[in-house]
């Protein structure tokens, strides 16, 4: 009943607004080739759910391994960062730099690096997104140590690689769930928009421009909605991941 | 063999800087087996800081500090102690259970040890229902019971806590306060329990020991005799002498405090 009631807002103004919007393009008269209906896009989503579904499942793919690679290395250079204090230090400020670049304008010049059939452009540009945000929720967890706990394991004569397994990280498990959930929707954006610079025609960024090229608007938007139900599908992945990583939060709200 | 041993010890932070300070000087002090010890002063006076060096959390800057007969180094590494402080400072992505088991596992104690060990010092906080609990589900008294049986799960000989019940309300202090002691005298545990409260100290402790800052030092020791360490002692004339003789100590009054 109570997430009922939490879910309840967002559907309606949801739904309100296709209604709007169906309103809008049906009697402003507004040319399907500027702002097709909802109900054009519903219906050329139907028709194309398979394209639309191979097209998700080829750039989720990429999404998918960009995230994980990004992940990974944004844990292990946190890691590595943490270890020696003026590193971190420098590293913060560096590293939010890095992240307010437009890092998707590197994937035109990585297309040139790899060949025209390759995937792992994509992948690198998702997961070179991937990374700044980890890293640098990560590195602020990792360093984050409660003076007690840290007292403590000194008591039981515990350092190095088993201070960091048994206090550092789990500690720092929260904040590295932070920069996932940026970097979750963010993967999918960096897959998706990777496509519209050339190289495989597979996933749903080369289907959109494709699409628009002919001026088959309305079969771009079902594309474009396929995109972003693939970014809700990675945040609430995370989401649940970040549940069944952490009981004792969820635990609490029970 | 005494339980903890410290002879001329200082320790001096920052030393030759300008932000240098003797937090403590010309410390001596001697503790038995199975005695209940209370250092009490106004803060700032190096209470945490002589029980860091005991612990071995800190070095000294000179003297010696030994623990259970050995250097407090190796004491340290043997686990010779277990250690609580204000904040019960327990590790919120793990169980209570987990929680007590922490130390018997980094001792490298069977999984079957640990359950049994953990069930046991569960029990004797009396916390035995909520070994499945996570920590952010207790109340700050159980979390530093908790931290208590985590202190006690190794049997170690001796007790050192800083201030572990300075963050409590007076009723769950009280209680506390009778746990401890009962535990002490089951376990046969030796405890030294830092505290700026006098009545705490006067109530737990067999000896009181005094200190004053600037630099920190120990100005003097009350030996306290009860006849029995229950509700009806806090009423008993024993009790209010050795409170005002305490009181008197942490005013400067030394000469009064020393013919004791
Ligand atoms: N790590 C440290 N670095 C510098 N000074 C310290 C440090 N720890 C304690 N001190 C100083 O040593 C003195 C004693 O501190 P402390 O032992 O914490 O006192 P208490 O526990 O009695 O309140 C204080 O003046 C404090 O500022
Ligand atoms: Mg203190």
């Amino acid at each position: 009943m109570r997430s009922l009631l939490r879910v309840a807002p967002p559907v309606l103004v949801g739904i309100a607004a296709l209604i709007g919007w169906e309103l809008l393009v049906s009697l402003g008269r507004i040319a399907p080739f500027i702002l097709p209906a909802p109900s054009a896009i519903g219906h050329e989503l139907v028709a194309q759910r398979g394209n639309v579904w191979d097209a998700a499942l080829a750039s989720g793919l990429n999404a998918f391994i960009g995230l994980a690679w990004g992940t990974a290395a944004g844990v292990l250079a946190a890691m590595a960062a943490s270890r020696f204090r003026l590193l971190s230090e420098v590293s913060i400020p560096l590293a939010a730099v890095a992240n307010a670049l437009p890092i998707i304008a590197l994937a035109p010049i990585l297309n040139n690096m790899f060949e025209s059939t390759s995937s792992v452009p994509r992948r690198l540009v998702a997961g070179i997104i991937v990374f700044f945000p980890v890293f640098v929720n990560t590195l602020r967890g990792l360093r984050e140590v409660d003076p007690t706990h840290r007292e403590l394991m000194t008591s039981y004569a515990a350092g190095g690689w088993t201070f960091t397994r048994l206090v550092r990280l789990p500690g720092a498990l929260p904040f590295v769930f932070t920069g996932l959930r940026q970097a979750s929707s963010l993967a999918v954006i960096a897959a998706v928009v990777a496509e519209y610079f050339g190289g495989l025609q597979t996933g749903l960024g080369s289907r959109i421009t494709s699409a628009a090229a002919f001026t088959a608007y309305p079969r771009a938007w079902a594309f474009v909605v396929g995109a972003c139900l693939l970014g809700l599908l990675f945040y609430l992945a995370t989401l649940l991941l970040e549940r069944i990583v952490m009981p004792w939060k969820t635990r609490l709200l029970s | 063999m005494t339980a903890v041993a410290l002879t001329n010890v200082s320790k001096v932070f920052n030393p030759g800087r300008p932000d240098e300070v003797v937090a403590l000087s010309g410390i001596d002090l001697t503790i038995g087996h199975g005695q209940f010890v209370s250092l009490i002063g106004p803060s700032g006076c190096g209470k945490s800081t002589l029980l860091r060096l005991i612990a071995d959390l800190i070095p000294a800057t000179a003297g010696t500090v030994e623990v259970a007969g050995k250097p407090a180094s190796r004491a340290r590494l043997d686990q010779e102690y277990g250690i609580a402080f204000q904040q019960a400072g327990l590790f919120e992505w793990r169980t209570v259970q987990r929680n007590v088991e922490l130390p018997l596992e980094l001792r490298g104690a069977s999984r079957a040890e640990r359950r049994a060990r953990a069930a046991e010092m569960l029990a004797l906080v009396g916390l035995a229902d909520f070994a499945g609990h996570y920590p952010a589900q207790l109340s700050g008294g159980m979390q530093q019971r908790v931290a208590i049986a985590r202190a006690l799960a190794v049997h170690p000989p001796l007790l050192l806590m800083d201030e572990p019940f300075g963050a409590l309300d007076e009723m769950t202090r009280e209680r506390l306060q009778a746990e401890l002691l009962a535990i002490c005298a089951k376990t046969g545990t030796s405890t030294v329990f830092v505290t700026h409260s006098i009545s705490e100290a006067v109530f737990l402790s067999n000896r009181v020991v005094v200190m004053s800052p600037r630099p920190g030092r120990i100005t003097a020791t009350v030996d306290v005799d009860l006849p029995a360490r229950d509700d009806a002692a806090r009423q008993s004339p024993a009790y209010f002498d050795a409170i005002t003789e305490v009181r008197r100590a942490l005013r400067g009054d030394a000469a009064a405090a020393a013919t004791s």
